[in-house]
């Protein structure tokens, strides 16, 4: 046996190679969230971000023959069913109501979609909380990433029916989008970072969470026009403002706002032209200080989460 | 020197829930919930300077993995401060976190990635990483489909490729075949040459006193002995024969005790690792607590890793008798002149008996271990000493 001479390491002409200086200190203090430096942690760590998604990805369609086609199916089959439901059973008078349908739903799908994953998030990637050290934020966020990329199929879709249905209202309404958007991906990440830490505690967060989307789902003028709500809570301002308190309803009516665009279209009813009440009437200004608030209120919401998600995965590690 | 670690005063304390309500529903329903605390860790200083070595060993249980753990980022101490410079790599138990569903490729990138390599930086070391584990074949399977060997395999070459100044290791080295733990402890020694910090948690004391600079002893979560590698595992052998804490069983009515046990090379170093046809001794010290009376026989067996009995023999078999009444203390060496093994854990079992083993005064059972390294010149079952010759005719 060859002989092991391990015992005597020759410290003398060792050139220690520590890769970067990376002091870290940890102590029995609960953490406590500091913003600017935690987001340049988050930032550095975006390359762990980016392979999770792709993770999450890759996992979902593993053992899967028809793959990422299942994200653009999906609104598909819904567009396939409610416009069954709403041009047939239900007769609606919305023109395009693809186009409606699915602009409402991206928004929607994006929001539910990364819900359901991130109440599993922490608790799925047990094997890597328990075993390695990284800032554990980026499960939820990871979460959000993953819808993300539904989003962009799903978008695919609604981008070629807008082109089949020459339905394209350009104008300032188009803004609306961005904003939306910011205040949509602000309030999935703050729901997500509760959730996900809830869920480490006690596990039938998740199930909860399903109930409670398929209640929002219908709280929200995704499917029917918003402009029928308007108009029955027109009376009752508190009812109005307490519909509007849903941030979703909020994101919804910028994205439909956006997307869609007609308000009140005219559609021929019997060899007439019919006004057919579709959006909320409102203007574009209204809704963007709309949206703007409720940026501002999902920027704080965030932060509170982010701040509770934080204190608790310091003990993440040992609950699982 | 400055130090890459700096442990001081940690301490661990979990709850431990005789019913922890796992659902909102019960925690509505069960108001108060019944709970007792432990200490896993307590009042725990250690310093390992840059490049140093460090052993941590300790019967299970004694919060070897929760201090690996805590010095890694992934537990939050209760008490103490823990301070580390530079990048931590940490190899925990099976596995350093790898997703069943993904590909050996796939889990490389994502935990090379989390160790904190840019992807470019991964496709330059992929190949290296993958010979390491010697995984080539495999690497485009799901690793659930890996064996466990396979799974310590590619942890460690990820772990080892990710350029760390400081590598946590959690008795993985226990696991796997000889000749990859051999490369293991290449790599080790490679790192500590390179002047990295090394942190490794075991239970085969012969490794800390080889490869350590510096070890410490935890017991019931607090540091039993540390110092000098050899000290160190001076004690821990003592405490080991002394209580019911190692890994086998430990009966008898201890009238006469087993005090320590030892395995020797033909030098008389302690060692682990044998190749076939070496010598080997096996030492008992062995103390009467009160004189006994009638024949007492010395034994040992040797069992393979799948527990069948591969050898065994006692003093009275080698003509060696202690007086009729037996007393004070003695050393028993058993000579094997030449291993016949060739591959594989065996187990020791040491047991001092009455002659028709009616009454057993102390057994200790596998409670030591040694491994056997064949080099190709040994194929097969057993080892023959073969002498060759050739002559012309």
């Amino acid at each position: 046996m060859r002989e092991r001479t391990l015992a005597t390491v020759t410290t003398s002409d060792a050139t220690p190679t520590p890769a970067r200086s990376d002091v870290a200190v940890r102590t029995s203090e609960p953490p406590h969230l500091h913003v600017g430096p935690r987001l340049r942690e988050l930032w550095a760590a975006r390359q762990i971000l980016g392979n999770l998604v792709r993770k999450e990805i890759k996992v979902k369609y593993k053992s899967s023959v028809l793959g990422a086609a299942w994200s653009m199916l999906n609104p598909i089959l819904y567009l396939a069913v409610f416009s069954l439901v709403f041009t047939v059973v239900l007769k609606n008078n919305i023109p395009h109501f693809p186009v409606y349908l699915l602009s409402g739903l991206l928004a929607w799908n994006l929001f539910s979609t990364s819900l359901g994953l991130g109440a599993r998030s922490v608790v799925d990637n047990a094997s890597l909380v328990t075993k390695v050290y990284f800032p554990r934020e980026l499960l939820p966020l990871a979460s959000v990433g993953t819808a993300l990329v539904d989003f962009v199929l799903q978008g695919m879709v609604l981008l070629l029916f807008m082109a089949v249905s020459r339905s394209v209202v350009l104008g300032w309404n188009l803004l609306l989008l961005p904003l939306a958007m910011f205040a949509l991906l602000v309030f999935t990440c703050s729901l997500n970072m509760w959730v996900a830490a809830l869920n480490v505690r006690y596990r039938d967060t998740q199930h909860l969470v399903n109930i409670a989307l398929l209640t929002w789902f219908w709280v929200t003028p995704v499917v029917y026009p918003s402009a029928f709500v308007w108009a029955r809570l027109q009376p009752h301002i508190a009812f109005k403002l307490l519909y509007l308190v849903n941030p979703m309803a909020d994101v919804v009516l910028g994205f439909q706002r956006a997307l869609y665009g007609h308000v009140t279209p005219t559609v021929q009813r019997g060899g007439t032209a019919v006004a057919a009440p579709v959006l909320a009437p409102v203007s574009v200004t209204w809704l963007a200080m709309l949206l703007g608030a409720v940026s501002i209120g999902c920027i704080l919401l965030f932060l509170l989460a982010w701040r509770t998600f934080f204190h608790l995965s310091g003990d993440f590690a040992e609950e699982l | 020197m400055s130090a890459a670690i700096t442990v001081d005063g940690i301490g661990k304390r979990f709850k431990r829930y005789r019913h922890r309500p796992t659902s909102l529903k019960e925690r509505v329903i069960r108001f108060r919930v019944a709970s007792d605390q432990f200490w896993a860790l307590r009042n725990v200083s250690v310093e390992i300077p840059e490049g140093q070595t460090l052993g941590l060993l300790g019967p299970n249980g004694s919060g070897k993995t929760t201090l690996l753990k805590i010095i890694a980022g992934i537990l939050r101490p209760t008490e103490g401060t823990v301070t580390t410079n530079g990048r931590i790599a940490a190899l925990l138990a099976l596995g350093a976190g790898f997703h069943a569903e993904l590909t050996g490729r796939e889990n490389v990138y994502l935990n090379a990635a989390i160790l904190g390599l840019s992807r470019s930086e991964i496709d330059r070391r992929f190949d290296d990483i993958v010979g390491f584990a010697e995984l080539e074949d495999f690497i485009d399977s799901q690793v659930k489909f890996y064996s466990s060997g396979m799974y310590v395999r590619l942890g460690f070459a990820v772990a080892v490729h990710v350029d760390p100044a400081i590598l946590l290791v959690d008795e993985v080295l226990a696991v796997g075949d000889i000749a990859f733990q051999r490369k293991c402890l290449d790599k080790v020694e490679a790192f500590q040459r390179e002047g990295r910090t090394i942190v490794f948690v075991t239970h085969a004391p012969d490794l800390v006193h080889r490869v350590c600079d510096q070890a410490v002893m935890l017991e019931h979560g607090e540091v039993k002995a540390i110092g000098k590698p050899t000290d160190v595992v001076q004690e821990f052998r003592l405490s080991m024969s002394r209580k019911d804490l190692a890994y086998g069983w430990d009966r008898g009515t201890k009238e006469i005790e087993i005090v320590s046990a030892e395995i020797f090379g033909q030098e008389g170093e302690t060692r682990e690792w044998f190749a076939p046809g070496e010598e080997m001794t096996i030492q008992l010290d062995l103390k009467a607590n009160t004189p006994v009376a009638g024949p007492v026989v010395v034994s040992f067996a040797i069992h393979d890793q799948s527990n069948m009995f591969s050898y065994g023999t006692n003093t009275d078999w080698r003509d060696v008798f202690f007086p009729e009444r037996f007393e004070g203390k003695y050393r028993v060496q058993f000579v094997l002149k030449s291993v016949p093994f060739v591959e594989g854990r065996y187990y020791i079992t040491l047991g001092v008996h009455s002659r028709d083993s009616t009454k057993v005064y102390h057994v200790q059972e596998q409670a030591y271990s040694f491994v056997m390294v064949r080099g190709e010149e040994n194929p097969g079952l057993v080892y023959i000493p073969v002498e060759c010759r050739a002559e012309r005719l």
